[in-house]
């Protein structure tokens, strides 16, 4: 079949060399969608003028993404995913593999700068409401890659075979233990063995290296299709489609390429720098990017004195630890409130009818079934009710640039609260934490639950009709 | 040829019918990847019992033996300590056993066969830590009158010195005794009993 005509493909400013790159250039263009896939995603993808400090994550979630693939690549050449010898690779990379230690270090250094990455990029989200209509499913997408990330995260964290890596594996596949009828046995597939050995550790490679990988990819490229889809966001929440010029181009628009490519660049820049600090100078973050204990080879006898998870676990660990038989009172206090506040104060029937259907559903549950499950469910809840953000905000406006004084006081709340929850999942189980987590979780349930009243009530800012900077 | 009209009806069938069929074969085609990561028979295998030797073991003191990959607790209880087992009674959330965490022969409030001797599961009911040994009988960060026992690290578990979990912790549950039974010359069986019915 002969090519597809297309028009020969002409490169401003190539001058002499625009007849051989240019034919080149033609002769695959009329092969694959090489000219239209370039402007739909860089050339003529026009995005929001006005993006501001927060807009550099996303594509630096991309560059610490490739970073993990690549340094992933050349850590499983030297790697040896058994129980015998997983400790000991690590070890070998780290002392004799030639700049072994250094990709090692850029792995794991690049473990949390993703989730620190990615935290940044979804509060962005957050912040801008860059999860309403219609871009509910860019932020499902972005969701499923944060769980996803989760996972390879958890998956990964196995690998070294350290005591860290050893219970704290324990830890998180026992509460799939704790579900009713079928968690012994879901927990013993999932290690494929009675305790965590070496057949978990060579399924978690398996996960970490191939499974889970390909999904993130996948989901990244939903993702960027679906935003390049309806086009980006920006910090004023106005769609600028809706503004074009004569020749269809937003007004308020500029082209990806070069414009945000060059400014994204100088984010990488300077993420670097900051990356490479850490890198050279702290690769274990005081304990908190690589933890002591995990030095030591994975013993099944001893616990180590004071385990915790990775620092980006640990808000969701907190809420786990603050389930006891007390707060199981306070959970059902609050079920309860909900549910009248539903029934009194919603609009429309289904609200009211799941209200009163599934609350004394939710509370028999809860008298069946002991707290420890509670802790599982409520942190898996706290994890996926980002979900549901496009459903829960109610608001006229989309940015907190214009939202009302109870919007802006509940994020800034949501945020101390996230970052408390995560000190304290970090520290040794006392009192007065335990006490700090319990309010913590209640207020972390309280931003997402209430939200459809409080963005409903209060007076918001006049929305202007062109970006501002 | 005569342009023939579809046969809708039919159409809809064989769509119907082939989902179905290919639905049913890709569901059959996922149940040997979902087996094979159940445990193998070498796992399975690997769960005789062990022996230890507790003559050595000085009364107040504890050691640990694997078995089935896990770490058993064998425990010289001193009367002081066993005396703290009533003290106990009404702080810890099941304090006659009632929940089947115990072979019937060790279902008293030692929970063992010799009081003396207490053997245990190193494993916390929780999420499957193993508790660290708190022996002293002295004021600790996570409890003011502390009497004794095991506290788990992960999630603050406490346990008494019979394995007992204290009330409103995260455990929900005793810590597992394991079936076992003494044997002559100071020596113990974990992992069978007496009655020779095996795994708890």
């Amino acid at each position: 079949m002969a090519a597809t005509k297309k028009e020969p493909v002409v490169i401003e400013g190539a001058g002499p060399f625009n007849a051989p790159i240019g034919g080149l250039l033609t002769w695959v263009d009329q092969r694959f969608p090489l000219m239209s896939q370039w402007k739909d995603h860089m050339s003529e993808y026009y995005a929001p003028k006005n993006f501001n400090f927060w807009y550099y994550f996303g594509s630096l979630a991309m560059v610490v993404l490739v970073l993990q693939i690549v340094t992933g690549i050349f850590l499983v050449m030297h790697y040896k995913p058994s129980a015998a010898d997983a400790f000991a690779s690590v070890e070998y990379i780290m002392r004799d593999v030639p700049g072994g230690w250094l990709i090692r270090y850029l792995h794991s250094t690049g473990a949390s700068a993703f989730f620190i990455v990615i935290y940044l990029h979804m509060f962005r989200g957050l912040m801008y409401g860059s999860y309403r209509a219609p871009r509910e499913l860019i932020w499902i997408f972005g969701m499923m890659i944060y769980l996803a990330l989760m996972a390879e995260a958890f998956f990964g964290y196995l690998l070294p075979w350290g005591q860290m890596s050893f219970w704290g594996a324990q830890v998180i596949i026992n509460l799939f233990d704790a579900l009713p009828i079928i968690g012994p046995d879901l927990s013993t597939w999932i290690r494929g063995d009675f305790v965590v050995s070496d057949a978990t550790l060579n399924r978690f490679f398996a996960f970490h290296v191939i499974a889970i990988p390909l999904a993130i990819l996948g989901l990244v490229a939903a993702h960027i299709l679906a935003l390049h889809e309806v086009g980006s966001n920006n910090p004023d929440g106005i769609e600028i489609k809706q503004n074009k010029n004569a020749q269809g181009i937003p007004v308020d628009g500029i082209a990806f390429f070069p414009y945000y490519v060059v400014k994204d660049a100088l984010g990488v820049v300077v993420f670097a720098i900051v990356f490479c600090a850490i890198l050279f100078f702290a690769p274990e973050m005081g304990g908190y990017f690589l933890e002591y204990n995990n030095f030591i080879p994975a013993d099944s006898l001893k616990t180590p004195p004071h385990i915790a998870p990775v620092w980006y676990f640990t808000p969701y660990y907190s809420i786990l630890r603050a389930v006891n038989e007390n707060f199981m009172w306070v959970l059902r206090a609050g079920v309860v409130g909900y549910a009248m506040l539903i029934l009194f104060t919603a609009r429309g029937c289904l609200p009211k009818l799941l209200a009163a259907m599934v609350a004394p559903v939710i509370l028999i549950a809860m008298g069946v079934i002991e707290a420890k499950v509670w802790g599982v469910v409520l942190m898996g809840v706290a994890s996926m009710i980002f979900f549901l953000m496009p459903w829960l905000d109610k608001s006229p406006v989309k940015s907190i640039r214009y939202k009302g004084k109870l919007s802006r006081w509940a994020m800034t709340i949501f945020v101390v609260i996230f970052l408390t929850l995560g000190y304290y999942g970090t520290q040794s189980v006392t009192d007065m934490g335990t006490l700090i987590s319990q309010v913590g979780t209640l207020i972390y349930f309280a931003f997402f639950l209430l939200m459809p009243w409080y963005t409903q009530m209060e007076q918001t800012l006049p929305v202007p009709d062109r970006l501002t900077t | 040829m005569a342009e023939q009209q579809p046969d809708k009806g039919r159409r809809c069938m064989l769509l119907a019918a082939s989902t179905v069929a290919g639905g049913i074969a890709t569901v059959a085609a996922g149940v040997p990847f979902v087996a094979s990561m159940l445990p193998s028979e070498r796992a399975k295998a690997a769960g005789a019992p062990v022996e230890a030797d507790i003559s050595k073991l000085a009364p107040g003191e504890r050691m640990t033996v694997e078995w089935r990959g896990k770490p058993v607790w064998i425990v010289r209880r001193t009367p002081e300590m066993l005396d703290t087992l009533k003290k106990n009674a009404d702080r810890v959330s099941d304090p006659d056993s009632k929940k089947v965490m115990q072979p019937k022969y060790a279902t008293n409030e030692a929970r063992s066969i010799k009081p003396e001797y207490l053997v245990l599961v190193g494993i916390c009911t929780h999420l499957g830590c193993s508790p660290v040994e708190k022996f002293a009988v002295q004021a600790e960060a996570f409890a003011s009158d502390w009497k004794g026992g095991f506290y788990c690290p992960c999630h603050g578990s406490l346990f008494d010195l019979a394995g007992r979990v204290y009330k409103n912790k995260p455990a929900p549950d005793n810590l597992v005794v394991p079936p076992h039974k003494f044997l002559a010359d100071g020596r113990i069986l974990i992992g069978e009993d007496a009655t020779d019915k095996g795994a708890a």
